[in-house]
């Protein structure tokens, strides 16, 4: 085994993983980040998949990315420029076999009117609706960039830390207390239907609150799911959404290139296969390769399951390894990446409407998401999936050749596992014809624009990222897999069984998005324990 | 005359003109565009100091057709009104109109607004902030049809002096026999025009009600015999010195609705805002009721008052403190104006107990931009009644023909 040359590995370089590096390095470490990949980011990738365009190939929009760890690691100054997109359209098929849209403005009152053509009532209480979503975020946003206390212990940290949760939560009065526990154990359905009646505007929001979840919107729990949608901000707007200029990798190449500066090293297609482990404490990792590098502090960015996957079961309590087991990933997003020879039209939206710059929905009901839930729990693709297109080309111009089109196409539900038997080139190809076929129904010239497509079904992101069965967020987000239940009771605070050992991804708190949260809190710990923390 | 702009599509244009907007669009001098409720509406015409004056001393006129209308009528519709509002409604007499407020279940205020009642089962809301919802959701098991009319109906405010004499010269006959709040339709041009002696200005005047189809030849009608009596279109920036002479409260500035308010503790009661005489607590159960009589128990941890402040700069956005070194915040400054009218430095300002009560002495730390340069002053303020301003004509009737 080579002698030590690092003070820290990081494994994978997600976009967690490299944050933590930076911490790290900034903090006087010399760290090295092994990333099985030829390329860095995991999830938050822009690579060219055809001619000159590129993709955003996994996450593609940007907001939750915490704005002091932005701040801190100075990415704006390593490049990178996130602009908010403005719009978005619901499209509606009339009871005639017509189409209209409901299109989202920024501007408040046209937003109102906008929805006023549908239902009068809806249109105000879309506003009382937002209040009380960014109530929920103005409570929980705090809890991001801090280490969840675990309830059972008697530390004094921990007691602190639950003193301070528990202060906040009485601090919102007790209405909004009774709001709060509610809101998070209800589905978003119910949720939303305590405020709307219109139900193409419900789909609309509902639809987010399945994404990466493997639930319905009748299913208790999602109404969290939006939340954890809505909590970001862009420039100190709560719940915007923008595109950083070249794509999500623009977010790792920032991070990359800040990890760099200021001394760290990345290696690509260094594979971690184990954690070397000696008496309960880790002694460095062994690469695919057969090489080993020796290392007391090692930084798991891999989700938890692939985590403890690489530790020899002796060294680990085997309740460890079962919750691990366990932890509930359960793949139900597909991803298709479209070159476009020129911008499509979309029934029902003008086609010099700014609507067209956000994200456009196809979903017409409440129960046709439901639908899209039991194709998955029947292990097929949902035959009218919740889709969310957008087209970041018409705001971000450089990602494509003038005139050209990318079209970014997120996927609910695509099953892991068929019940038709294993995923192959041909059934993921039917799969992406059936997402192309499905558009077209809504945009009759798109499917004559195609010039390429990028196929991503659950078990493609798995392979590429390692994120188990395709989790997009390293795991489930529901309550029982949250906050010091994330990833596993009585190890939530970036910690391991085994001594030196840390973890960083989304499978931590406070979870998936691409938000930088999991991997700085995660290094503050590591930085705590070597006597250097803050 | 058409609104040429509300026909394209929501997408190209977003914000509306109003149903007169035409008819005075050739009047605006200086493009002081400024967004109300999704309309083009006017921070100023031309001058503010004039617009301002016009008011105080002729006949100044204000479009008002951003605010919400609802028609709210049925069987129930006084029973519903009593319960939505702390006001009694059931003492409203018909061809009244009331200020009134209304609050959620924990007695943090909706909103303000007026009330118009034309009978026992037809009355009219007239307010800043849509309210839809919460009026369909308070009508659940009474006998009420709730309709929002804002854009069916367009209403002019005609304000000062000799706003009467106006209205008179456009033959409006009888109207001068108006008393404050009372309200009556006359149909001498032709058309139905409502007129209620009402407006946000603290001085006479009226506010002119029609289907919005009649808007432009009101217009016309109501510049025409005020020509040669200094009538004007005024601009909001007018209209909000007035209301603050007024001792008036304006919704987003003196206070958020609850509706709006996303931080603990930022919701407001009618207490605070110096609102008592709108509660009614003997008159029966309303929305807020249990909640406000809990709070009524103890004085308000803060109240709105008017503020006389020495020297002559305007102190906006000041905050207040209990003395000259600036030490201990009491309160701060919510609107603040150099009263032409008076030659005074006024303000409302929130205040903490119990600095809103008695003579006690406090200080508004200023900051002044000064040929570009930011400089501090603090200056000595006091608490004084509202209205600041109160001229004997507002409530005179007949008032003087002039
Ligand atoms: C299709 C899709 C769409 C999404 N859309 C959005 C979105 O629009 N907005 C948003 O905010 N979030 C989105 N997400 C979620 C978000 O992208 C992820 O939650 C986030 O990127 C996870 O980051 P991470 O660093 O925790 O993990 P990962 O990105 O999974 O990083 C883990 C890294 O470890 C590497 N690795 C794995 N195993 C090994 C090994 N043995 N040795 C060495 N390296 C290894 C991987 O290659 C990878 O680089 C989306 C995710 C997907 C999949």
């Amino acid at each position: 085994m080579k002698k030590q040359q690092y003070d820290a590995v990081i494994v994978g370089a997600g976009h967690n993983g490299l944050v933590a590096a930076c911490y790290l390095q900034r903090a006087g470490l010399k760290v090295l980040v092994l990333e099985k990949n030829p390329h860095i980011g995991g999830a938050t990738t822009s690579i060219s998949r055809y001619e000159n365009f590129t993709y955003s190939n996994c996450s593609y929009v940007y907001s939750l990315f915490r704005q002091e760890i932005a701040r801190e690691l100075e990415l704006y100054k390593f490049g990178l420029q996130v602009i908010p997109y403005e719009g978005g359209a619901q499209i509606i098929k009339n009871a005639d076999g017509s189409y209209d849209s409901m299109g989202t403005y920024w501007h408040g009152d046209a937003n109102r009117r906008e929805v006023e053509r549908f239902n009068k009532r809806d249109a105000t209480a879309m506003e009382r609706l937002d209040r009380d979503i960014v109530r929920q975020c103005k409570f929980i946003k705090p809890l991001l960039m801090r280490t969840p206390p675990d309830p059972t212990s008697f530390k004094p940290r921990d007691l602190m830390e639950l003193l301070y949760l528990g202060q906040r939560f009485y601090g919102i009065g007790k209405q909004r207390m009774h709001e709060t526990l509610r809101f998070y154990t209800m589905s978003v359905a119910d949720y939303l239907n305590e405020y709307l009646e219109n139900d193409a505007l419900k789909s609309y929001l509902a639809g987010g609150a399945t994404v990466g979840t493997a639930l319905g919107v009748y299913s208790p729990g999602t109404a969290y799911v939006l939340l954890h949608h809505a909590m970001g901000d862009i420039d100190g707007t709560v719940g915007a959404w923008g595109f950083p200029r070249g794509g999500m990798g623009s977010v790792s190449k920032a991070l990359n290139d800040s990890f760099i500066a200021s001394g760290g090293t990345v290696r690509v297609d260094a594979g971690v296969s184990d954690f070397i482990v000696e008496k309960g404490k880790v002694k460095g990792v062994k690469l695919e390769s057969g090489e080993s590098l020796s290392a007391n502090l090692v930084v798991s960015g891999m989700d938890v399951r692939r985590t403890f996957n690489a530790i020899d079961p002796n060294e680990l309590p085997k309740w460890v390894i079962e919750r691990a087991k366990h932890f509930r990933f359960r793949g139900s997003s597909g991803k298709i990446n479209i070159a476009l020879d020129s911008l499509p039209s979309f029934k029902g939206i003008p086609a010099n409407s700014p609507c067209m710059t956000g994200d456009i929905h196809i979903s017409q009901s409440m129960d046709e998401l439901e639908l899209a839930y039991d194709d998955w729990k029947a292990g097929k693709w949902s035959q009218k999936p919740y889709l969310d297109i957008l087209i970041p080309s018409l705001i971000d111009p450089t990602m494509v050749p003038e005139g050209k089109h990318w079209m970014s196409v997120f996927v609910q539900y695509c099953p892991y596992k068929l019940a038709e038997g294993e995923w192959n080139e041909t059934r993921k190809q039917a799969f992406g014809q059936h997402i192309v076929d499905r558009i077209a129904r809504y945009s009759p010239d798109f499917k004559d624009k195609i010039l390429h497509m990028e196929i991503r079904t659950p078990k493609d992101i798995e392979n590429e990222t390692g994120m188990s069965e395709g989790n997009i967020f390293q795991g489930e987000l529901t309550m029982d897999q949250l906050i010091f239940n994330r990833p596993i009771p009585g190890y939530a605070q970036y910690r391991s069984p085994i001594a030196g050992l840390y973890m960083c991804g989304s499978s931590n708190h406070p979870g998936g998005g691409v938000m930088g949260a999991p991997g700085a809190n995660a290094a503050r710990e590591v930085l705590l324990d070597l006597g250097k923390g803050k | 005359m058409t609104n040429v702009n509300n026909q394209r599509p929501l997408y190209e244009r977003p914000i509306l003109e109003t149903a007169f907007y035409p008819s005075y669009k050739h009047l605006i001098q200086n493009d002081q565009y400024e967004e109300w409720g999704g309309y083009t509406t006017l921070a100023s015409f031309a001058s503010e100091g004039q617009e301002y004056f016009s008011v105080r001393n002729a006949c100044g006129v204000y479009d008002i057709c951003p605010m919400l209308k609802y028609r709210i009528s049925g069987s129930d519709a006084e029973r519903f009104l009593n319960r939505l509002m702390t006001r009694n409604i059931k003492k409203m007499l018909p061809d009244r109109v009331v200020y009134c407020v209304w609050c959620d279940d924990n007695g943090h205020l909706i909103e303000d607004g007026t009330l118009f009642k034309f009978s026992e089962t037809e009355f009219r809301l007239c307010c800043a902030e849509h309210q839809i919802e919460w009026l369909l959701d308070s009508a659940i098991g009474y006998d009420v049809d709730i309709e929002d009319v804002s854009t069916d109906i367009a209403a002019l405010a005609a304000q000062g002096p000799v706003s009467c004499s106006v209205l008179k010269k456009m033959g409006f006959s009888g109207v001068d026999n108006l008393k404050p709040f009372q309200l009556a339709v006359f149909s001498q041009l032709g058309f139905d025009v409502m007129i209620s002696r009402t407006g946000f200005t603290g001085d006479l005047g009226y506010e002119l009600w029609v289907n919005s189809s009649d808007a432009a030849a009101l217009w016309e009608a109501l510049f025409e015999a005020g020509k040669s009596r200094g009538i004007r279109m005024i601009g909001s920036t007018a209209l909000d010195m007035l209301r603050i002479e007024a001792g008036l409260i304006m919704v987003d500035v003196e206070f958020m609705s609850c509706f709006h308010t996303v931080r603990h503790l930022r919701e407001k009661n009618p207490f605070e805002l110096g609102l008592h005489w709108l509660v009614d607590f003997n008159k029966g159960p309303f929305i807020g009721r249990q909640a406000l009589l809990k709070a009524k128990q103890n004085k308000p941890q803060r109240q709105l008052v008017g503020l006389d402040i020495d020297w002559n700069k305007q102190a906006d956005s000041a905050l207040i403190y209990d003395s000259k070194d600036c030490s201990r915040q009491i309160g701060e400054i919510t609107s603040a104006l150099w009263s032409p009218v008076l030659k005074q430095n006024i303000a409302l300002a929130f205040l903490d107990a119990p600095f809103y009560e008695g003579n006690k002495s406090m200080w508004a730390e200023v900051y002044l931009h000064r040929e570009c340069l930011w400089e501090r002053k603090v200056f000595e303020c006091r608490v004084t009644p509202k209205p600041f301003y109160s001229p004997e004509r507002k409530s005179l009737t007949p008032p003087e023909d002039l």
